[in-house]
């Protein structure tokens, strides 16, 4: 680490600082590797474009919200926020243990939030546009779905619960 | 400005700023402080109302609600100390990187009375309770005109200020051709560089889509589109709010400590791949929107992780540059050496801790560009745990930490009480810990954000110690903040004035190599400038086109009824 009697253009980098330079690279190198691996090889994924609506007119499974049984165990659950009321709708839903339950959210006015507390369920919900996430639960329990973006002066009350019961 | 005498050959020779030149920076700090000062009064009550104790029905009937109050500490804390207080040193560092006066010095003037002319113009409607909107103001939530047009005359402004430097440096320039351009005047230029394209985002978000919706000329707006404009400003932004902050710490705190720039190369390096990175991930902040594919989140999330590189080179770098200026006043040991630094000099006090929280803010905010492992943390009081380290440590502290010998050079006056500078850093830091730990903490436990925890129903009993953990951090921060508030007042108006001769010296590091023999493409800007557009285009390019094609603006119609 002595004073550089250089006299030329060099680049200078001490060597301590080359092995900091290696060390960050692999570490970063690492870390994208694993959110790979757990994105695309595990399955532990983001929302993707799932469908565009009329917010002013939900149309479908959208004018009787709630849950769809698809098969034995799987489940649709259409779920949509309001700001006038600032709630879900439903508030409550129920499902036996183990199933699959695909969670379709949207608003009829502004931006909500929907969280899964203890779950990777976790979304922006957008006025036109609907999100999506699928989770299989494996133990018994309430777990409540929470508004986790502003919405106005209801937001701090605006929740519902789904519970998770013996078959 | 032609009569002004020129540095010549990079050496330094002795330059006096203007005494016009040395208000107009005060004006900037002025205004900033003010901004802190109203905007710190609404930390606490939010921090309180955590805690159980809500301070809002007090208020009433002047200030309407916690969200009203959040949008004030976000948009004044957040939005205008941060930029009144960059411009105007950036004002410094071009001025006496150069050691020239501004070229134009009536545009750098328009820029800043345009900036307060924005300000005035948004404060208004907000103190109204007209734009409850929060910081982001996503629509369809709707504000008053006014403060979509105020917010665009401050961006205006910000720009107008940055081309006043590109303009002082091309004259420089033509007059020092083979010179590398002073470090600390360069940092500005490359900020307020990465900040024009940074700011485009916001500003077709405002001028196509909220500013003629909450005028009425259009029925509604593209919700999804506007987030995704939003969050191409939203992030370089916290990139405008740190890069001073580098300055100082490459540029200037090595000097305050006695000691060097440990690598002029490094440093450059990392800013020029600021400018290059800062822009092409704000998907990153978008991960669990619906209307962006998840193929694009995860090019962004990769490419977030390499801006982070550039910061790993300055963790590496201002240490550097520390454990040798603290060897030289005889430190010593592995980690030892750490107690010889200047620690009874609150400047250098304030910006060492911010340092240090800086590096948790890094790690955490690593945490949050992790694509799927954001799913745990995205929306809750991690994020705004998260980024009290960032802008509101690792920048605001350090902003004070300049402030300590900025505001003495300003007015020709002693610091007030130097001891009371170095507890207010130590205080800062303190509270911040208590605070950000216990918002990362309820964060991780699934509590969300933006949401006055004291009153939500479905609060568990598991979370109440945690939420008593904010109040106190947020009372810790709010006597801090009041401190220095008193320290910067009592500075610029006790009678006393520094002595001739004894005048407050601008700190600007040496570098251990001769600049000069930095290599020259460090110093040249077309290359990083074109490369900066055309990652810009590859990584939003083809989602631009995709939402734009697809714009529905009747997906977001104002409500009714005003929500908050």
């Amino acid at each position: 680490m002595s004073e550089q009697n250089a006299t030329q253009e060099s680049m200078h980098i001490d060597p301590y600082e080359r092995n900091w330079i290696r060390i960050s690279i692999i570490l970063l190198i690492v870390f994208a590797a694993a959110v790979t691996i757990a994105g695309f090889a595990l399955g532990f994924q983001v929302p993707s474009p799932e469908e565009r609506v009329d917010p002013n007119n939900l149309t479908g499974p959208w004018e009787n919200p709630g849950l769809r049984e698809l098969s034995p165990g799987v489940y649709d659950l259409y779920i949509i926020g309001n700001a006038t009321t600032w709630q879900f709708e439903p508030r409550e839903v129920e499902v036996p243990v183990g199933s699959t339950v695909s969670f379709y959210v949207t608003s009829t006015d502004i931006q909500h939030g929907f969280k899964l507390q203890d779950t990777n369920i976790n979304m922006q919900i957008v006025p036109g546009q609907v999100s999506k996430l699928t989770y299989t639960f494996d133990e018994v329990g309430t777990y409540d779905y929470i508004c986790t973006e502003y919405c106005g002066v209801g937001h701090a009350a605006m929740f519902g619960s789904l519970t998770v019961v013996e078959k | 400005m032609a009569t002004r005498e020129d540095s010549g050959k990079g050496t330094l020779t002795t330059y006096e700023v203007t005494k016009s030149d040395k208000r107009f920076i005060g004006a900037h700090i002025l205004v900033a402080v003010i901004a802190l000062s109203i905007g710190s009064l609404f930390g606490p009550l939010q921090a309180f109302q955590f805690s159980g104790v809500d301070l809002y029905p007090y208020l009433q009937p002047v200030f309407k609600s916690y969200y009203q109050g959040l949008t004030i500490h976000g948009v004044l804390n957040a939005l205008v100390w941060t930029t009144f207080f960059i411009t105007g040193f950036f004002t410094l560092t071009t001025i006496w990187g150069f050691k020239r006066g501004l070229r134009y010095p009536t545009l750098n003037r328009v820029g800043f009375w345009t900036m307060v002319v924005g300000l005035v113009m948004a404060a208004v409607p907000i103190l109204l309770d007209e734009a409850s909107v929060l910081y982001t103001f996503y629509p369809p939530l709707q504000a008053n005109w006014a403060f979509y047009a105020g917010l665009t005359l401050v961006v205006v402004g910000s720009w107008i200020e940055g081309y006043g430097f590109f303009f002082t440096y091309r004259a420089w320039r033509k007059d020092n051709p083979d010179t590398r351009t002073p470090f600390i005047a360069f940092g500005g230029l490359a900020t307020m560089a990465m900040w024009q394209f940074a700011t485009l985002g916001i500003a077709v978000e405002i001028l196509t889509m909220l500013l003629p919706w909450s005028l009425g000329l259009i029925e509604g707006t593209d919700p999804q589109l506007a987030r995704t404009y939003f969050w191409f400003t939203g992030h370089p932004l916290v990139y405008f709010w740190l890069l001073p902050a580098y300055v100082s710490w490459y540029g200037m705190l090595p000097k305050q400590a006695g000691g060097k720039l440990f690598s002029d190369s490094l440093a450059r390096l990392a800013f020029w791949l600021f400018i290059l990175l800062s822009v092409p991930l704000g998907f990153h902040h978008q991960f669990v929107d619906p209307g962006v594919p998840a193929g694009w989140k995860y090019i962004h999330a990769v490419l977030t992780y390499s801006v982070f590189f550039p910061s790993m080179l300055t963790a590496f770098t201002v240490i550097a540059s520390l454990e040798r200026a603290a060897r030289n006043r005889g430190g010593k040991g592995l980690i030892g050496w750490v107690r010889a630094l200047p620690w009874n000099n609150g400047s250098v006090t304030a910006q060492l801790l911010a340092g240090i929280l800086f590096m948790f803010g890094g790690i955490g905010g690593l945490t949050n560009a992790s694509y799927n492992v954001n799913l745990v943390v995205h929306n809750t009081t991690w994020v705004p745990g998260h980024f009290h380290l960032t802008v509101a440590t690792a920048v605001t502290l350090s902003f004070m930490g300049i402030s300590y010998w900025l505001v003495p050079w300003i007015t020709g006056k002693p610091l007030w009480k130097p001891r009371w500078a170095v507890i207010q850093a130590w205080t800062w830091f303190i509270g911040m810990l208590i605070f950000s730990n216990a918002m990362h903490v309820l964060g991780l436990l699934g509590a969300p954000r933006r949401t006055p925890l004291g009153v939500a129903p479905y609060v568990p009993e598991e979370w109440s110690g945690h939420l008593l953990r904010v109040g106190l951090g947020g009372a810790i921060l709010f006597v801090s903040a009041v401190m220095f508030v008193w320290i910067v007042a009592k500075t610029a108006w006790q009678r006393e004035r520094l002595p001739v001769g004894a005048e407050v010296e601008i700190p600007v590091a040496e570098s251990m190599q001769d600049p000069q023999l930095t290599p020259r493409w460090l110093d040249r800007w077309v290359p990083w400038i074109v490369g900066t557009i055309l990652l810009i285009l590859v990584a939003y390019g083809p989602q631009l086109v995709d939402q734009i094609a697809n714009i529905d603006l009747g997906s977001g119609q104002a409500p009714t009824i005003r929500p908050w």
